[in-house]
Order: C-alpha cells, then sequence, then structure tokens
C-alpha cells in the first residue's frame, strides 16, 4: 500500500478497484473477496450437506429400508457430517473472521494476504476430492465422521485413502487460516486498540484460532497414522500387531473436543455483538466474556474422554472426565448470564439478527443440558451413541453455531453489499427454520431416550411417529434454507440504500466506514480512544 | 517494516506450534502404553517372566475364566482346555488352549490377550504364555499352547474372579511379508 492513497482514502478509487474476470477470485489477495469465497462456498457445502441430511430422514421417515441401501446410508450419515464440520461450519467462520476482523480492528487487510488466498483455494480441492469417493468403487467413507479405526482402517473401503488427503488439505487450510487470523490481531491492529478493546468477535476467534492450532495438526497426526496401517503395514490401531483401537479415540477425541468449541466459540462471538447492537446498550460483562471464552478453551483439552465413557475406562477416570466436562457449565453459563444481562432493561427491537440470536441464546442453552446430562457417566452408558446424542449435537451445531452464521451473515449483510435485507422475508426465513429445527430434533431426545441408535437405516416400530415428526422438521427446516439463499442474492443484487452504520444501536470501527464497504478500508490506521 | 518482521517471526512461532502438536499426536502413541503400563489399566498384562515361588494363600479362592476368540477371518478351532479355573492367590498354575488349523496350508497365529477386570491385569503374573510368541502350525496339526500363570497375593479383597481373554489373529501374511523379524509398532503384544 503506497502512501499516496492515504489521502483519498474515502474516496471510491477505482484504479485500486477489483481486477475483472474470474482472475479477481483465482489470484485475489483482498480479505473482503476471500471472506466472500469463504462464504459462498461454505453456503455451497451447506446445501450439499443438507441434500445428505434429507436423504437420511427420507430413509427415517418410515420403518424399514424405502429409499436407500444401508450402505449408501452410512456413506450418506458419514459424509453429510464431514462435510458440515469442515466445510459448512469452520469455512463459514473464516469468511466471517475474513472479512470482519480487519475492518474490527482498523487493519487494511490480513497480515499475510497471498497465504490468505492459498488457504481458501486448497479447499475447493479437498471437497472435490472427499465428494468425488462417492462415485468410487465401493463407495465413499462409510464408517461414520468419527472414523473409528478399525472400521476405518481394517473394514473401510478403498476411498479412505482419498478421505485422508481430503482431510490432511483441510487441515493445512485450517492452519493456515489460523495463523494468518492470529498474525492480524496481535500485530496489524490500530494505535490505541488494546487488547482489552477487542470487539467479542475478534477476540473468540483469536482463541478459536490457538485451539485450531493446536489440534488440527493431531488430527493431522491420526488420519497419518490411519495411512500407515493401511498402506504401509504398521499397526497403531491393529491389535493383532500390538496396537489398540482404543487408542484411535483417545487421538481421535484430542482433537475432536477442542474442535466442538472451535465451531461455537466464533458464535459466541457474533452473538455478543448482535444482542448489544439490537438492545442499545454496551455488552453487559466484557471482561468475563473474555476469562470465561479463554477457560472454555483451556478445560476443552482435560474432557475428551467423556466421549469414551462406554469404552471401559477406570473408575477414576471416568469421574475425572465427569467433573471436569461438568465445570464448562459455569464459563458457558456466565456467557448466557452475560447475553440475557445485556437485554434486560433494554430498548429491544426484534430485526432478524436479532430474532435468530435470541433463538441461539435459548436453544443452544437447551443443547448444553443435554450436554449435561450426556456428562453424567453413569447415564451415558444408556445415552452413548442413541438419538438423544444426535438431539445434543444438533441442537448445540444448527440452532447453536448454524444460527449464529446466519444471524452474522443478516447482521453484515448490509455493510457487505450496501443494502438493506428484506426485513419481511428474513422473518419468515427465521420462523420456518426455529420451528424446523425443533420439529426435526426435539423428538430425537425422546427416541434416544428409549433406545433407539444412531447411524442405523431402520428401527424398530415403537419409533416410527417420532422419526415421521422429525423427518417433516427436516424438510421444513431444509426447504425454508432456499428463502435464506433467496434473500442474500436479491441483497446482493439490490435492496434499499444501507447507512454506513446500517443498523441503529451498531457499535464498531466496521460501522464507521462507508456501506458497502470500500474495497480497501483503514489504509490509514484510525485512531481509537 | 516493523509489523513485517513482526509478522514473520510469530508465523515461524506458531508454524512452529503446530509442527509440534503434529509430534504431540505421535508422541501419545507411546505415552498412552506409558500410561497404561503406569497405571494398569486397560488390562494390559505387564508382569511376565520367571518369578520366586511363595507359598500359597489357601485362605482364598479366585475363579479364573478362560476364553479363546478367533478374530474375523481366522479358521482355527481355538479353546481353552479348561474353561474355569479355580485358584489360590501366589499358586502356580498350569493350563494350555488347543488349538488346530483346519486349513490346507502352514498358518501364523497371534494371541492378544484381554484380562477384565482390568485393574486385575497387575496381578497377574504370567511365567509363560503362548501369546507371547507368533504360533505356526503346519496344515491340519494340532497343539497345545501352555500357559503358567500365578495370582499374585496382593489381588484386592474384593475381587473373586478374573476373565482372561484371548483373542487369535492370523499374521501369516504379515509374517511373510517381515522375513518373521516383525517388531509391531506400538508396543509388544504382550
Amino acid at each position: 500500500m503506497s502512501t499516496l492513497d492515504t489521502a483519498t482514502d474515502d474516496i471510491g478509487h477505482d484504479h485500486h478497484g477489483p481486477a475483472s474476470g474470474i482472475g479477481r477470485w483465482l489470484f485475489t489477495t483482498n480479505h473482503k473477496d476471500i471472506g466472500s469465497l469463504y462464504l459462498w462456498f461454505s453456503l455451497l457445502m451447506f446445501l450439499t450437506g443438507g441434500v445428505m441430511a434429507l436423504m437420511i430422514r427420507a430413509e427415517l421417515f418410515q420403518p424399514g429400508l424405502q429409499l436407500v441401501e444401508p450402505g449408501f446410508f452410512n456413506q450418506m450419515t458419514t459424509m453429510h457430517g464431514l462435510i458440515m464440520v469442515f466445510g459448512a461450519v469452520m469455512p463459514a467462520f473464516v469468511g466471517l473472521a475474513n472479512w470482519m476482523i480487519p475492518m474490527m480492528i482498523g487493519a487494511p487487510d490480513m497480515a499475510l494476504p497471498r497465504m490468505n488466498n492459498w488457504s481458501f483455494w486448497i479447499l475447493p480441492f479437498a471437497f472435490a476430492i472427499l465428494i468425488s469417493t462417492l462415485l468410487m468403487e465401493g463407495g465413499a467413507p462409510n464408517f461414520g465422521w468419527t472414523f473409528y479405526a478399525p472400521l476405518s482402517t481394517t473394514y473401510a473401503p478403498p476411498s479412505v485413502t482419498y478421505f485422508i488427503f481430503a482431510i490432511h488439505i483441510m487441515g493445512m487450510s485450517s492452519i493456515m487460516g489460523a495463523i494468518n487470523i492470529i498474525a492480524t490481531i496481535l500485530n496489524m491492529r490500530a494505535p490505541g486498540m488494546t487488547m482489552m478493546k477487542l470487539p467479542m468477535f475478534v477476540w473468540s476467534w483469536l482463541i478459536t484460532a490457538f485451539l485450531l492450532i493446536a489440534v488440527m495438526p493431531v488430527l493431522a497426526g491420526v488420519v497419518t497414522m490411519m495411512l500407515m496401517d493401511i498402506h504401509f503395514g504398521t499397526s497403531f490401531f491393529n491389535a493383532a500387531g500390538g496396537g489398540d483401537p482404543v487408542l484411535f479415540q483417545h487421538v481421535f477425541w484430542f482433537f475432536g473436543h477442542p474442535e466442538v468449541y472451535i465451531m461455537i466459540l466464533p458464535a459466541f462471538g457474533i452473538i455478543s455483538h448482535i444482542i448489544p447492537t439490537f438492545s442499545r446498550k454496551r455488552l453487559f460483562g466484557y471482561a468475563s466474556m473474555v476469562y470465561a471464552m479463554a477457560s472454555i478453551a483451556i478445560l476443552s483439552f482435560l474432557v475428551w474422554a467423556h466421549h469414551m465413557f462406554t469404552v471401559g475406562l477406570p473408575l477414576v477416570g471416568e469421574l475425572f472426565f465427569m467433573f471436569a466436562t461438568m465445570l464448562i457449565a459455569v464459563p458457558t453459563g456466565v456467557k448466557v448470564f452475560n447475553w440475557v444481562t445485556t437485554m434486560f432493561r433494554g430498548s429491544l427491537t426484534f430485526e432478524t439478527p436479532m430474532l435468530f440470536a435470541i433463538a441461539f441464546v435459548v436453544l443452544f442453552t437447551i443443547g448444553g443440558f443435554s450436554g449435561l446430562m450426556l456428562a453424567i457417566a453413569p447415564v451415558d452408558f444408556q445415552y452413548h451413541d442413541t438419538y438423544f446424542v444426535v438431539a445434543h449435537f444438533h441442537y448445540v451445531l444448527v440452532p447453536g453455531a448454524i444460527f449464529a452464521i446466519m444471524a452474522g451473515v443478516y447482521y453484515w449483510l448490509p455493510k457487505w453489499t450496501g443494502h438493506q435485507l428484506n426485513e419481511r422475508m428474513g422473518r419468515l426465513h427465521f420462523w420456518l427454520s426455529f420451528i424446523g429445527v425443533n420439529i426435526t430434533f426435539f423428538p430425537m431426545h425422546f427416541i434416544g431416550l428409549a433406545g433407539m441408535p444412531r447411524r442405523i437405516p431402520d428401527y424398530a416400530l415403537q419409533f416410527a411417529d417420532f422419526n415421521m415428526v422429525a423427518s417433516i422438521g427436516a424438510f421444513i427446516f431444509g426447504f425454508s434454507q432456499l428463502l435464506f439463499v433467496w434473500n442474500v442474492i436479491q441483497t446482493v443484487r439490490h435492496g434499499e440504500k444501507a447507512q454506513a452504520r446500517a443498523w441503529e444501536g451498531a457499535e464498531g470501527l466496521e460501522w464507521e466506514v462507508a456501506s458497502p464497504a470500500p474495497y480497501h478500508t483503514f489504509a490509514t490506521p484510525p485512531r481509537v480512544d | 517494516m516493523d509489523t513485517a518482521r513482526a509478522n514473520r517471526r510469530l508465523v515461524i512461532r506458531l508454524l512452529g506450534g503446530s509442527v509440534l502438536m503434529f509430534g504431540f499426536g505421535f508422541a501419545l502413541v507411546p505415552l498412552y502404553d506409558v500410561f497404561c503400563e503406569v497405571t494398569g489399566l486397560n488390562g494390559k498384562i505387564t508382569r511376565t517372566g520367571a518369578i520366586e515361588t511363595v507359598e500359597a494363600d489357601t485362605s482364598r479362592q479366585v475363579r479364573v475364566r478362560l476364553i479363546g476368540i478367533n478374530n474375523e477371518g481366522m479358521p482355527w478351532e481355538f479353546s481353552p482346555q479348561q474353561s474355569l479355573l479355580t485358584v489360590n492367590p501366589g499358586e502356580m498354575k498350569q493350563t494350555a488352549f488347543q488349538a488346530y488349523n483346519p486349513t490346507g496350508r502352514s498358518m501364523v497365529a497371534q494371541a492378544i490377550p484381554s484380562v477384565s477386570p482390568g485393574v486385575a491385569a497387575q496381578y497377574l503374573h504370567k511365567v509363560n504364555c503362548f501369546c507371547f510368541n507368533a504360533q505356526p502350525l503346519q496344515a491340519g496339526a494340532r497343539a497345545d499352547m501352555p500357559l503358567l500363570f500365578v495370582i499374585d497375593k496382593e489381588l484386592p479383597p474384593e475381587i473373586h474372579s478374573i476373565t482372561l481373554s484371548y483373542t487369535l489373529f492370523d499374521i501369516t501374511e504379515a509374517q511373510a511379508a517381515d522375513n518373521g523379524s516383525a517388531e509391531p509398532d506400538g508396543g509388544s503384544p504382550i
């Protein structure tokens, strides 16, 4: 960035606008372009994974086998999980980080713009490899997104090798993204923007990025061990050679548990922006929010074996992991308390982002409570691998992570596009999603408690009614997402002109720049007091 | 520029951090074995080899149930000579597992033991066990594979019965590939 630009920063300067044609997107190093790429990619993956979810729900509409082969059903559950976790939720958060973090901290761009380009552009290759396995002989991975060995080694379809490479590429992308975000936050802040003045979304991503750097390499390690077991004759997870299948679960969940916080901490950050805006109050308990997120991140490394209560852990282990898990409810409770207190006596309005944010707080808390139930080791022996677990993690991921992403998209869409969104359609989308999500996932608590196992294409007759209800809800939720897609596309193309401060109560540097945000913002760092 | 230098330093550190964590993932493998050995979890038997004879504690009896399981695809017939033994702690007990290779080819098997309850594993001392070595068997041959063990007198009083299970794996191919000098990864198969 030359010093010449600084004088004309506020004027649209075409000579430094985006390049034209496909080259703009292939070679871009602009954080806004890359953010958009991440978000569109994530939307595409969300719809792909959603179609798979609907296939699962269609098969489960009635007992018996109607639509798909059991083998294909297993491929669907596996691919749905992998695509939603690594393709929809994580890239969406990275996209939001790319768009918002530089604008929130008054930086001209990300710290490492070329690496930023690369960390996005390897993702489509990773998912092309993963999805192409569906067409391979022996089919796609069918061992569940947790890919427990030896199911994923000895008994896996040949496509498992492609799956392993896809995971490696996704891991590289995440690690590069995380390094970039940390470097941006630590080195690129505007003068006066001290750490305890950072917007909450920035804080949440700083902590998430450290989690990513700590655990994505462990995931890469565990798939590498699988690769070696399958092709190079090692026996990490093969009992005949002296290995241990339980070792797989320990290493996997050492990654897997922090991973679930990777998928929820940025959501906490987004919600901590939206609730104050539409309550027209400052966020209650800023410092306690930061400490709560940091303690959740640290605790997340000490609880992995609560996914493994039934593998035969000793009593001491069960007790330790049970109480450590329950401890996480304390910082999480602090956060929920702070959000509710922010709304208390606020001047509330209920625009679309706020509706999603409030639904997030309520439904995420339900998911948190079912998590507490699962944390109780003795009762987990009953809940383990039932639909109760499915209900729990969908409550924290769909109305948790996904609702927060949608809230964030609706909230910042006027800033990105310069257009106000269609509020009526947004609210319709909200209510259909809210009702659909609950119809889908709430009955799963009951059928889970009654003993219906997860990942099975057929079930006993007594589960029929609730499964039918859940399937109807899934189709309501699934198809109402088309409203979201339509609304976003319409807002990008036209709409009422948005102000720089698109929402009345919005605070923060991102609302100081024009809407739509100019291609280059904050070439001269703003002064933060 | 200052920021550029700071960025480079930070990137090197963070990359170093992720390489370290990649290594840590692999370090978990031996760490996990060490942890199991130290705590005696996971039903892994760590006490093997010759032992000083001690007087048996005749006031106490422990039931030892023996189980032989074939891993998937293993065609051998494999079962304990006696499926239930009554043992006094401190007493040296000899028994055997019978194996029969019904196929028309020579095969090599490896038995992997497991003890339940897991805490009992550290009180089970195997003086000699067929699971210490790979077991070759000619086509159509039969063998009695010996097991010689002592239960420690220190066995907690609340444990009245111990299950000792062996799973038999077909390692013919792996043996052929490694030319009989296999050093299995992730700890030795005791």
